[in-house]
């Protein structure tokens, strides 16, 4: 863990670096701790990277207040634990996929961990940012309040950007109080019935937080006060799983023998969408995230779009292959015309979403 | 490289459109070949019905007002403007109360009021397809029998749309615990500046690319034309129960606010009226509030039976040991609905004590909400205008709701800048200026106040992506570069100049 003393300010470094790129039309890989540079294509043959770390640090927490403000390279672990150090947490549970994850990291990636559909996902945590823009230039939308709709929604546009329209140099978050008190309950059982189940547990105002079909067993994740959990503990029935903390951890950070395949495809699908148990999976988000082994592209995007929903080849050992669903021409233009808003130049991680941005 | 200044982008330095007579006339003829007579709304006095939305003390003559029914007529509609380079201003209900549905001299009025229907409801995925037309309350009313409801609740939701909703990025009481808008919808069809549909969103939980959606969300018309929506609906919470607080002081209810929160526990609503307030509503609706109350906290809880009983005992507890001096559960479904009915016609009510109100609405940390009332109080009898408030606390979204009378000369005026105070200090305390009810025409200038040039130009390039050649809603949302130069105001920095004033009171 890093002491505070390590906190630092390096924005007018950050600064004149993006500033020199811009000038001297070099481009920049933004790395934070490099634990999702596996997130993405590799970029057309970037050298140059922009290192977040050393920025770091927590700028603001109140916590009567709900709300966190760190510069990008504050590792999440540590903001994980100033938080719960005053029982509160940050909602979209942030995959750390290692220890060296920094929240810049998190809201660009813009991953949402296992309680994503029960709390939201990351962008709906997102406040405010202070950015550098593609010229090297200070810009900052949102804020530190709960509700500002004072001009286009910047702060949530960044948010799953990839880095593509500026480097975040601080963000400011909602947090939520920790839940007192958790269990996790699994029951063995065939997809389908599996999948009917998680829709079921949507239906009904229980404390469910998480939720996770694999190898035949379903995991449901109970989380609030001691009264609600120990009741909704008793209508739901199944096994009491005592790992469960664990589990959710590991879920949470792919952490289990399933990522290790070669190629993870991700889809995200419109909840009641029939399971294809046609290759190894595992479900999340009440049947909405899926991961499969062994997919082709053909096969998965035609998947995800039978289920309304996309595909990601989310980890792959190819570093040619494109790793976002397509979009529609019209949709892309607009990607592009945004790109030029905010970076003219193509100076940040050009080619790490989609190969013209 | 590609070089970008500041103004570059086409359209976001003008809002005038040189329409000629027979610009006007080639554009009529080819909107009635595509609309029914009835859909075409030429007449001055039905015009009239049109030229303001719920902030009556802007007001503008539509051209031409249109009233189409499918998706292929607006995408006809805008097309037939955009070549013809027509403002389009789009209309819901016409409830908001920032000027963002005032229409534009020279443009089309286009209403989304006959897009009325409610397509389809998923009771599997909790979701609902539904056109933007449809209003707020008539999503919930129409999917109740199945357990389910749609979860912002503004309180014009009677009268407001979901396209309004969609584009103001509406909240509701609800709010603190459901979020806004934008935190409940899944997917939206757009028409874009050009004519052309586009699908932003999906029925799963994101999409690829960038969030588009969020983006959208709050745009007040600026970036396209809603013409669906689908909503997320959530299951109708087993126990819900309303506990109403009664204080001697807006201080201490107030600062119990935070108290609440930090201690864990995230009530579903929690709403602040003030002496004003209360009256008002009282004397309109009957809600039972007690009258000489200084300020009534409205405290609700939902979710599991055992979960709000536990949670309720902690704050009540926590309500009486803070001050409340009279504290009251609403025992039955009827007193629930009636108490909040009076909040939720806090504002008609307050309207009827003057013949003219401004409803503010900027957001600060919630740490300076006593502060903040204390120094509305000051500003109002220092203008010599009576405020009242009545607001989502929880939030820290204030409402101050400035009465005055427009036939006294310059008294608008006056109350303009009375509210423009407001939101300054809200800025300055490191909020915003606006939480819910958007920029429109009303907080332009303000705008100037809260971003830098730069930030701006950002806003107009965004815009630029959208509809290049600006004719969506022209003049409202995002200042001009120009038009903040000629307000002439500081763009003021957070925590630079906290309260300015306030030693002079
Ligand atoms: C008594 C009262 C109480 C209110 N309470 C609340 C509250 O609690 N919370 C809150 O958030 N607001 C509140 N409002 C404000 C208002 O009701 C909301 O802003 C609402 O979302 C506006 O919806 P509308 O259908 O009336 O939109 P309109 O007023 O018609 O339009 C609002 C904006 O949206 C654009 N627009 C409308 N439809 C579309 C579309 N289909 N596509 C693209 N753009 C579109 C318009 O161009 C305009 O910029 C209140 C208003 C009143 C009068």
């Amino acid at each position: 863990m890093m002491s505070e003393e390590k906190w630092q300010d390096t924005s007018s470094q950050l600064i004149e670096t993006v500033s020199d790129a811009y000038h001297h039309n070099k481009q920049l890989n933004i790395t934070g701790g490099g634990s999702k540079s596996f997130l993405g294509s590799p970029g057309t043959s970037v050298e140059d990277s922009i290192i977040t770390t050393s920025h770091c640090g927590v700028l603001l927490y109140e916590p009567k207040e709900l709300v966190l403000q760190a510069r990008c390279g504050t590792p999440i672990a540590e903001i994980e634990k100033l938080l719960s150090d005053e029982a509160q947490m940050l909602g979209f549970e942030p995959p750390h996929f290692g220890d060296c994850a920094t929240v810049g990291g998190a809201v660009a990636s813009g991953l949402s961990g296992p309680m994503r559909p029960y709390a939201g996902a990351a962008r709906d945590f997102v406040l405010g940012v202070n950015l550098i823009n593609g010229k090297g230039e200070q810009i900052s939308f949102g804020g530190r309040v709960m509700k500002n709709v004072a001009g286009y929604d910047v702060s949530r546009l960044m948010v799953g950007a990839m880095g593509t329209l500026g480097l975040i140099m601080d963000v400011s978050l909602k947090v939520i109080p920790l839940p007192r008190h958790e269990i996790t309950c699994c029951f063995e059982m065939q997809p389908d019935a599996a999948l009917n189940k998680m829709l079921g547990l949507s239906r009904v105002s229980l404390p469910v937080t998480g939720t996770c079909y694999f190898d035949h067993m379903l995991y449901v994740r109970l989380a609030g006060n001691e009264a609600s959990v120990r009741a909704a503990r008793k209508s739901l029935g199944g096994e009491e799983y005592d790992q469960g903390k664990l589990f959710w951890r590991n879920l949470r950070d792919q952490d289990m023998n399933f990522y290790s395949q070669e190629d993870i495809w991700r889809l995200s699908v419109s909840p009641s969408t029939p399971i294809d148990t046609g290759t190894p999976y595992l479900i999340e988000w009440g049947g909405a995230q899926r991961w499969y082994q062994r997919l082709d592209r053909e096969k998965a995007e035609q998947l995800a779009e039978n289920g309304s929903g996309h595909a990601t080849l989310f980890r792959t050992s190819s570093s040619e292959a494109a790793r976002f669903h397509p979009l529609s021409p019209e949709l892309a233009e607009i990607h592009k015309r945004l790109k030029y808003a905010f970076d003219p130049g193509r100076v940040f991680n050009p080619g790490r979403m989609y190969a013209d941005i | 490289m590609l070089q970008t200044t500041q103004e570059s982008f086409p359209g976001s330095d003008s809002t005038d459109f040189p329409v000629t007579a027979e610009t006007r006339k080639r554009v009529l003829i080819e909107i009635e070949k595509i609309l029914p007579v009835e859909a075409v709304i030429k007449e001055q006095s039905e015009r009239r019905v049109y030229e303001s939305d719920g902030l009556s003390a802007h007001k503008c003559l539509p051209w031409l007002v249109v009233l189409p029914d499918t998706t292929a007529q607006v995408q006809k509609i805008v097309k037939i403007c955009a070549e013809h380079r027509v403002p389009v201003v789009a209309r819901g209900a016409g409830t908001g109360l920032s000027g963002g549905a005032m229409p534009h001299k020279d443009g089309v009025l286009l209403s989304l009021a006959r897009f009325n229907r409610i397509l389809s409801v998923d009771t599997n995925n909790l979701s609902a397809v539904v056109q933007p037309g449809v209003t707020n309350l008539g999503i919930s009313e129409y999917v109740r029998s199945e357990g389910l409801y749609y979860a912002p609740d503004p309180s014009s939701q009677i009268a407001c749309t979901i396209g309004g909703n969609v584009a103001e990025n509406a909240g509701g009481v609800h709010c603190l615990k459901y979020g806004l808008t934008v935190h409940n919808i899944l997917k939206i069809e757009l028409v874009t500046a050009q004519g052309s549909l586009l699908t932003i969103g999906s029925d799963a939980l994101d999409s690829p690319g960038y969030d588009l959606l969020a983006l959208l969300t709050g745009s007040e018309g600026m970036l396209g034309i809603i013409v669906e929506v689908t909503v997320k609906l959530l299951p109708a919470p087993a126990d819900v129960r309303l506990i109403m607080a009664a204080f001697k002081s807006t201080r201490q209810a107030s600062d119990v606010v935070g108290d609440i929160i930090a201690h864990g526990i995230i009530p579903a609503g929690l709403e602040l009226m003030d002496k004003l307030a209360v009256e008002a509503a009282e004397a309109f609706v009957n809600a039972g509030y007690p009258l000489d109350a200084e300020a009534l906290l409205l405290c609700e809880l939902d979710g599991y039976k055992d979960e709000v009983d536990s949670n309720c005992d902690e704050i009540m507890s926590m309500l009486s040991t803070n001050g409340a001096y009279e504290l009251r559960i609403a025992s039955s479904e009827t007193e629930r609905l009636n108490l909040w009915k009076g909040r939720k016609s806090a504002f008609p009510a307050v309207g009827r004590l003057a013949p003219d109100y401004l409803c503010m609405d900027g957001t600060i940390p919630r740490h300076n909400l006593a502060d903040a009332l204390d120094k509305i109080a000051a500003l109002s009898s220092e203008y010599g205008l009576r405020i009242a408030n009545v607001f989502h606390a929880g939030d820290g979204n204030l409402h101050p709701l400035i009465l005055y009378d427009a036939n006294n000369p310059g008294e608008l005026e006056r109350a303009e800048e009375l509210g423009g105070e407001i939101l300054g200090m809200c800025v300055s305390l490191g909020g915003t200026i606006t939480g819910e009810h958007g920029v429109g025409i009303e907080k332009i200038n303000q705008m100037c106040v809260q971003f830098t040039e730069l930030e701006l130009s950002h806003f107009h390039g965004v815009k630029s992506a959208f509809d290049p050649t600006g004719i969506l809603n022209p003049g409202k949302a995002v200042p001009t570069l120009r038009r903040c130069a000629e307000f002439g105001a500081m763009h003021v920095h957070v925590g630079e100049e906290k309260f300015p004033e306030l030693d002079r009171f």
